[in-house]
């Protein structure tokens, strides 16, 4: 008991960490709640028969049987007692097998319950960042970003899954349960917040090299926050303010980086990485990787492969004076 | 003792399991690797055209992450905008023997990054180096130029012939011809 209470104790301490910004157990909406409710279920009455089966184990380890008695005899009254106790236990066993099977049920037909929401997103997994299209009837208001949602708080959100290259999978566990998002097919989920805050994300299906690099975040705010901030992506991208800032894009706009990347408001049009139209407003680049900060900016194009090995942006050729104004230009993209 | 024996073989035979080395980090020092090369044997005065090649080819043509990234960017950079999936289009076709500037390494490497006339556009300053040797390598597959064990085992799109590892070994002929669509009108 000595030994066994240190390592109990031990296996108790990552329980602390069940109230992170990313824990299935930290439900913020109601498709994860329900989920958390259904976890708290099962635990209980799992944790129940367990302990009771235990406690009868034990009691029946600890009878003990007359030494000289006949073990062929049979007694009338034993007979009747025991199959009292069996019948009860069967009986006990099929009505928990049977209720728990309810309550999933019940508790998936919550989480697929279609409700009308007025925003729908395209969230496209590729190799190793999300693709975030915020869907609109006029096509004007229509954009792309990248890594980071945002939602109103309260309402439903329709979130469309597609891959462009392998399988991934679309978690944020304190929204709502996993999702895969499959090459050539469209998957359908609805996120809800119920409270403000940051939820963070992570693809939950191996998707190669970088798999565990591949997170997102949702920020879920109040409806004029979310306008205000939607209204900002919409928009084109701010004209550079000073001299540095200017030399910064007329480096991007004369290198590889427009070959991948766009910048909506420049001639930079490539489709296949990351929109930077806005990329100094969201909280982190590489997904998740690092904390968007000017200093991590230029680690990040001078060195993409020390950060994370394998992603897809290659080593650029710069000089190094012209690194600082690449990254002031592009961290000031608010 | 034969247990042994066979424990200690299984063991060494482990050693000779060597995974594939997959460069990631390109060299952010050199801008681009040397290439001159000479696509006539004719040139001003006595000696024949200098040529230089870097022989940089072998460590990409033979390395099958290098080919694959190189097929992925053979699209994202809209290759088969004019070559289509290798049959060629408004470009000559890649995956036939004909090369018209030479089917080398160094000299795909060299269309890429100088452009050719009527159409080729030079992507050089706008691909990094070490993309363009993968895309090179990536085209040298599509013929079969490679190691059977390095080339691509399956597309992403729908192909009506089967994928560059099972294709028969290639070779190369230079000379061919630019497609009528790409010729100036006379």
């Amino acid at each position: 008991m000595r030994r066994l209470s240190p390592a109990l104790l031990l296996l108790c301490l990552p329980l602390g960490g069940c109230q992170d910004w990313q824990s299935v157990l930290n439900a913020q909406g109601p498709a994860a709640s329900s989920l958390a409710r259904m976890f708290w279920i099962f635990v209980a009455v799992l944790a129940t028969v367990w302990a009771l089966t235990m406690i009868a184990l034990l009691l029946s380890l600890r009878r003990r049987r007359p030494f000289d008695a006949d073990p062929l005899a049979t007694n009338p009254a034993t007979e009747r007692r025991m199959t009292i106790t069996i019948s009860v236990a069967v009986g006990l066993t099929l009505l928990t097998v049977i209720s728990l099977t309810g309550l999933s049920y019940a508790a998936q037909k919550a989480l697929f319950a279609h409700k009308d929401g007025s925003l729908t997103l395209l969230v496209t997994g590729q190799q190793w960042w999300w693709k975030i299209t915020y869907e609109d009837s006029q096509p004007n208001r229509v954009f792309t970003t990248a890594n980071e949602i945002h939602i109103p708080v309260g309402e439903p959100v329709l979130v469309k899954l597609e891959s462009s290259d392998v399988i991934h999978s679309f978690w944020i566990p304190s929204l709502t349960g996993k999702m895969d998002a499959i090459t050539g097919r469209q998957n359908q989920l609805q996120i809800q917040a119920d409270r403000p805050g940051i939820y963070r994300g992570q693809c939950a299906e191996y998707c190669g090299l970088q798999h565990a690099h591949m997170a997102l975040l949702v920020v879920a705010e109040n409806k004029e926050d979310f306008e205000r901030w939607r209204e900002q992506q919409i928009s084109s991208a701010i004209s550079p303010g000073d001299e540095e800032r200017q030399r910064g894009m007329e480096i991007f706009l004369s290198k590889p980086c427009i070959m991948c990347h766009q910048i909506r408001g420049t001639d930079a049009g490539g489709k296949i990485a990351p929109d930077l139209t806005h990329v100094g407003s969201r909280r982190t680049i590489g997904a998740g990787t690092l904390e968007t900060t000017r200093g991590n900016i230029a680690a990040w194009i001078v060195d993409p492969h020390g950060v994370k090995p394998g992603v897809n942006m290659p080593t650029i050729q710069l000089e190094p004076s012209e690194v600082q104004p690449l990254a002031s230009y592009l961290e000031g993209l608010k | 003792m034969r247990r042994l024996l066979v424990m200690s073989l299984t063991a060494l035979a482990l050693a000779a399991c060597e995974r594939e080395d997959r460069e990631y980090r390109a060299n952010p020092v050199t801008s681009e690797t040397n290439e001159k090369i000479a696509l006539s044997p004719l040139s001003a005065g006595p000696s024949g055209p200098t040529e230089q090649r870097s022989g940089l080819g072998k460590e990409y043509e033979e390395n099958a992450y290098h080919i694959s990234q190189g097929q992925r960017l053979y699209v994202w950079f809209n290759c088969n905008g004019c070559h289509a999936n290798g049959g060629g289009d408004s470009g000559p076709a890649l995956m036939d023997d004909r090369w018209i500037y030479g089917g080398q390494i160094g000299n795909i490497v060299q269309t890429i990054r100088e452009g050719r006339p009527n159409g080729m556009p030079s992507f050089r300053g706008k691909i990094p180096d070490d993309q363009i040797w993968q895309i090179a390598a990536y085209i040298r597959s599509m013929g079969r130029n490679v190691p059977k064990a390095a080339a691509p085992g399956r597309k992403d799109d729908l192909s009506p012939g089967p994928a560059e590892q099972r294709r028969p070994p290639g070779e190369v002929i230079d000379g061919g011809q630019t497609p009528p669509s790409a010729q100036m009108p006379q």
